[in-house]
């Protein structure tokens, strides 16, 4: 039961802390600001305020209205109906790792699972419940990275062809922290291969982070990669697709320690500002320096299979400052909906995905390509994502497209300087044969105009 | 409780056993009761490193909670006790013997006198039990 302070427990903690009434608390807001008139439209009923919201949501266009070529870490997948079903079972709706969690066995159960799946992908040992999303994840693994070596190698190196936002995050989450961030300040082109960050490596770098593919849709083989940053004492974190997973090798094969990603294209619907889901493996030498709640599978007194919290002293309930991070949320709705979403499709549906993602999507490269006045950038391996560079802005090339419906690729002159008219065009399951000539007619009639 | 008297102690829960310009350090009987089962010891530094007193030189896990152990005096580690880690139990069974952690030569052994001696760890012990 909640019992709320009394005014008695109130009086003493003003007297305690030498301040006569509550009010006194807010002094440093000016007054003015402190109780604003709310100018507020008079009370609506439910039936109003529904058909008022009906318009606001009508007024948006969606992946569902539009054919849609965008992507830039967000991918417009076809989810099967039993995803959201089972999700959304009463015993499963919850975004939370219960707080007495040894008492609901089901979604630790598929939580385990989730982690055996995603482990089993990224070609890692081990993998945590999850975290809010593939930025948040990078950033996890910079700390993890910088907490292994104790704070003794402060350099990470950044692609800076890993996911911008991503590495905004990564500033965010490492400012006013000695972590020393190198590699995407001008240093490396980012249109070069890996082997271009290799002379960035030293004695103090903790950890390089790479996207797999890259933001550019780039797959790269990071092998040599990772031998110049293990021989220099440093980690490898790969942020990868778990998509482009069904069909290229495992980043634990080239020898990758840790494996970070967004998740959101197994199973999870589109939405502005989430939730979405990140994905975090490693190698098991590193799983009492890795963040993040943990699921392990044990038996009971009876002898049964049951499933736990393990290893919880990493986290900072317990371990309090001294821990890698002072967050264990993580995103178990999200990570149910992988789970099944991986469960259904099995290894061989989610090959299957991954290669028609690969096979339209290069045959929209080639189309664009095609166009006299369109120039494919990407001449490397790719998943689902290539560069084009075009004949206008893409910004006004994307009105065009919208016009008809279409949704253009992402502008890459927004992050990247010398990448004015530059395209970054994502192609996945959904989009026909029809959506991709049709985006190549009305790119051809954009650039005739 | 075990205290045995030819070892020195810190109020973080470490012995210092001297012999001669070496000195051996690990967690006492009374820690590794307090913290009850260990399931993981992790020793920090290597053969050769320099550690400042009141540094940080193993982190012990329990069922229950996360000890970090500290230096109780400055030195150079000479050995650490590479087998610990693969049966970390042994600190609850053996905290003064096979469950040391590392070896230093001590690099100002007058630091030594700041330390407790076994009554005095002894009174402070039963002084926390209540």
């Amino acid at each position: 039961m909640f019992f709320p302070h009394t005014e008695t427990d109130r009086e003493a903690m003003l007297r305690t802390i030498g301040v006569q009434r509550v009010a006194d608390l807010f002094q440093a807001v000016p007054a003015a600001q402190r109780f604003p008139k709310l100018e507020l439209p008079s009370a609506m009923t439910e039936m109003e305020i529904l058909a008022e919201l009906n318009d606001m949501a009508w007024a948006n266009s969606t992946a569902r209205d539009l054919i849609s070529f965008l992507g830039a870490g967000a991918y417009n997948h076809y989810t099967p109906a039993a995803v959201d079903a089972i999700l959304r079972r009463g015993e499963f709706f919850t975004a939370y790792t219960p707080y007495q969690p040894e008492i609901s066995q089901g979604t630790l159960q598929a939580i385990f699972e989730y982690q055996s799946l995603i482990a089993g992908l990224t070609g890692m040992d081990v993998c945590n419940a999850s975290h809010y999303d593939g930025a948040t994840a990078v950033a996890e693994a910079v700390n993890m990275a910088y907490a292994n070596f104790r704070g003794k190698k402060n350099r990470v190196v950044l692609s800076p062809a890993l996911h911008p936002q991503y590495r905004e995050v990564v500033r965010t989450y490492t400012a006013n922290s000695p972590i020393v961030l190198v590699g995407d300040n001008g240093e490396v082109d980012p249109e070069d291969g890996p082997e271009a960050l290799i002379p960035l490596l030293d004695g103090e770098t903790g950890l390089v982070v790479v996207g797999y593919p890259d933001f550019f849709g780039r797959i790269f083989d990071y092998t040599e990669l990772a031998e110049a940053v293990h021989q220099a004492g440093g980690l490898l974190a790969v942020s990868a697709n778990p998509m482009a997973l069904g069909m290229f090798k495992a980043p634990g094969d080239f020898g990758a320690d840790i494996v970070t990603g967004e998740g959101q294209p197994l199973g999870i619907p589109l939405s502005y500002g989430g939730p979405y889901l990140g994905l975090f493996a490693t190698r098991q030498e590193y799983v009492r320096k890795m963040a993040g709640r943990l699921v392990g599978e044990t038996v009971d007194n009876r002898g049964q299979r049951a499933y736990v919290l393990t290893l919880t002293a990493r986290e900072q309930h317990i371990r309090r400052e001294k821990a890698t991070s002072n967050i264990c949320t993580n995103q178990g709705l999200m990570a149910l909906a992988a789970v099944v979403y991986l469960a259904l499709l099995g290894k061989n549906g989610l090959r299957q995905v991954a290669e028609l993602n690969y096979h339209k999507a290069h045959y929209a490269a080639e189309s664009i390509a095609n166009l006299p006045d369109y120039k494919l950038m990407t001449d490397d391996i790719f998943f689902n994502e290539f560069v084009v560079r075009c004949p206008l802005p893409v910004a006004e090339i994307n009105e065009h497209l919208l016009e008809h419906g279409i949704l253009g690729g992402y502008d890459l002159g927004q992050d990247y300087a010398g990448m004015e008219n530059y395209m970054l065009v994502a192609v996945t399951e959904m989009n026909s044969r029809e959506d991709i000539e049709t985006l190549v007619d009305v790119l051809a009639e954009v650039s005739n105009d | 409780m075990n205290i045995p008297s030819n070892l020195k102690y810190t109020k973080n829960d470490e012995w210092i056993k001297v012999e001669g310009k070496l000195g051996m350090v690990g967690l006492t009987d009374y820690a590794q009761e307090q913290l009850s089962d260990i399931v993981f010891v992790e020793i920090i530094p290597g053969i050769g490193e320099t550690l400042d007193q009141g540094e940080s030189c193993a982190t012990i896990e329990s069922v229950k909670a996360a000890a970090d152990v500290y230096m109780p005096v400055s030195g150079k580690v000479v050995e650490v006790n590479e087998g610990l880690p693969d049966t970390p139990e042994v600190v609850n069974s053996d905290p003064y013997g096979a469950a040391w952690l590392v070896k230093v030569e001590l690099s100002n052994p007058g630091e030594l006198d700041g330390l407790l001696d076994a009554a005095a760890y002894q009174e402070f012990c039963e002084s926390r039990l209540g």
